[in-house]
């Protein structure tokens, strides 16, 4: 059924079509409507679960913890300060393996307050040992919901997982969405039935202590899980697209990479305009390409090494920054591309944008993409090759809303 | 030690599971007369960490998780129980 949805009613479309039994939110701009529409559900009979009102994010997700464990499906939502908030909670769920499934609708952190996108929000919770998921469009926000559930219960994961999609962008703009029939999602998803879970007539500890001895196996084994995650998300994205006839690449989704002088690497909604940037550069004879990135934890290593090795200029575009080095993104592909150890490896060029909602116009992600190939032009003279600053095509912006990191 | 299998599903396990023991972190031993006891219980009731055994005559301690917060000298009603200092002389002398 083709619906008209914007990205959070497909997030709570999702979760219905998931049978989530339990839901436990804290209402915050701009997630709030996904919750709101669960609630709805709900109230309908359309929706067979458990609305747990709470006091706070922290005790949202402490919520949806305690009522996982008992071996039920279950959903959060939220946003920013929220997301701050769950900060401690975030490391209990992901330490004790409970395959929880959250929508995170990115938006920026105060101070300046702001409600508007970008993610570092997110990004902040790089370390918390959730899986993350950055959708690009509403239909991959419900796809990856789905798959979302898939993934974190898988017996080799076990891992919850983020879906992060961006605030106002996706979560508030209507696209038609195909709504899979419930059987088939059914089939893809049946009840969640965890090895174990608390069960009075067998006592369990949730979370025990543990002391030098004992933790770094649980860690080691944690994070052995989540590079696991890896292959798990390209299955289910696969076995997905078998059911549903739609795919996303499962790690990273490359748009005209073969033989790109210059690849733009991003997260999320923006990649809908970089498309339409790179088809016009295309159009006109230039060598670029988009390299989206979908799961940016587990990181795909491998993945990246693979589209990225043939460039001669890699553009990196964060919506976040790690004050006083450069966007995240950047710093994590440079790592990648060092790790590989190639020769000719290519440059690779920060750039921060789109913060607290200010907008990447077409004209921003050309203007880097020109500055990039003038680069690959000087590599191909004999002289430094090195990417210059500034980058909007006006001259407007430059250097406050979109810098060279 | 736990086996790999365990390990891998997260620090989730069937109780009693007692492999990190916390009694070392105690500055403060709960010690008990026994020729005071009546086994009123009410030290085994309120132990926040159910350091306390019945037995038939008197209670007896485990002091594998015993933090010393002294509930439990508070609460006996008939002053059979002390807090002494680990390593204290007093501790040395109830070891003989």
């Amino acid at each position: 059924m083709r619906a008209y949805l914007n990205g959070n009613e497909a997030v709570a479309t999702a979760v219905r079509l998931a049978r989530a039994e339990v839901v436990a939110a804290y209402p915050i701009t701009p997630q709030s409507t996904i919750v709101e529409k669960i609630a709805e559900y709900i109230a309908d009979g359309s929706m067979a679960a458990d609305y747990i009102r709470v006091e706070s994010e922290h005790a949202a997700l402490a919520a949806c913890y305690g009522a996982a464990v008992t071996g039920t499906r279950v959903f959060t939502a939220t946003s920013s300060q929220g997301l701050a908030y769950m900060f401690e909670m975030l490391h209990y769920v992901s330490g004790c393996r409970v395959p929880l499934v959250m929508a995170v609708t990115n938006r920026g952190l105060a101070a300046p307050w702001t409600i508007w996108a970008d993610h570092q929000d997110a990004i902040a919770c790089r370390d918390t040992g959730w899986i993350q998921l950055y959708v690009e469009t509403a239909q991959e926000a419900l796809d990856t919901c789905l798959q979302a559930y898939k993934i974190a219960a898988h017996p080799e994961v076990l891992t919850p997982v983020m879906v992060c999609l961006d605030g106002y962008v996706l979560s508030h703009t209507e696209e038609i969405v195909d709504v899979p029939d419930q059987e088939a999602v059914d089939v893809f998803l049946p009840p969640y039935r965890p090895e174990y879970a608390v069960d009075p007539a067998r006592p369990i500890v949730f979370g025990i202590g543990a002391g030098p001895e004992l933790y770094p196996a649980f860690k080691h084994y944690q994070h052995q899980a989540m590079l696991r995650a890896r292959e798990i998300i390209e299955d289910v994205d696969r076995e997905f697209a078998a059911l549903f006839g739609r795919s996303y690449g499962g790690l990273v989704d490359p748009y005209y990479c073969d033989g790109a002088e210059v690849v733009l690497v991003l997260m999320g909604a923006t990649a809908g305009t970089a498309r339409e940037v790179v088809d016009d550069l295309r159009r006109r004879g230039e060598q670029v390409g988009l390299l989206r990135l979908r799961s940016f934890r587990p990181f795909p290593v491998a993945a990246l090494r693979s589209v990225l090795a043939g460039t001669k200029v890699v553009a990196v575009l964060d919506r976040d920054c790690s004050f006083g080095y450069e966007g995240v993104l950047a710093t994590e592909i440079k790592a990648a591309l060092q790790g590989a150890n190639v020769p000719g490896t290519p440059e690779v060029a920060g750039f921060t944008g789109g913060l607290g909602g200010s907008d990447i116009r077409p004209e921003d992600l050309a203007g880097i993409f020109r500055r990039c190939l003038e680069a690959v032009r000087r590599r191909d003279r004999g002289e430094s090759p090195a990417v210059s600053g500034g980058c909007s095509e006006n001259g407007k912006a430059e250097g406050i809303n979109l810098w060279l990191s | 030690m736990l086996k790999e299998d365990e390990l891998k599903k997260g620090p989730n396990l069937y109780t009693p599971f007692l492999g990190t023991t916390t009694g070392s972190w105690r500055l403060l031993r709960p010690v008990l007369d026994r020729a005071r006891c009546n086994n009123c219980l009410a030290c085994w009731l309120f132990c926040p960490e159910g350091c306390f055994e019945r037995e038939e005559r008197a209670v007896t301690l485990n002091l594998d998780f015993c933090k010393g917060c002294g509930i439990c000298v508070a609460e006996c009603p008939r002053q059979a129980l002390a807090l002494v200092e680990e390593g204290s002389d007093d501790a040395r002398l109830l070891e003989r």
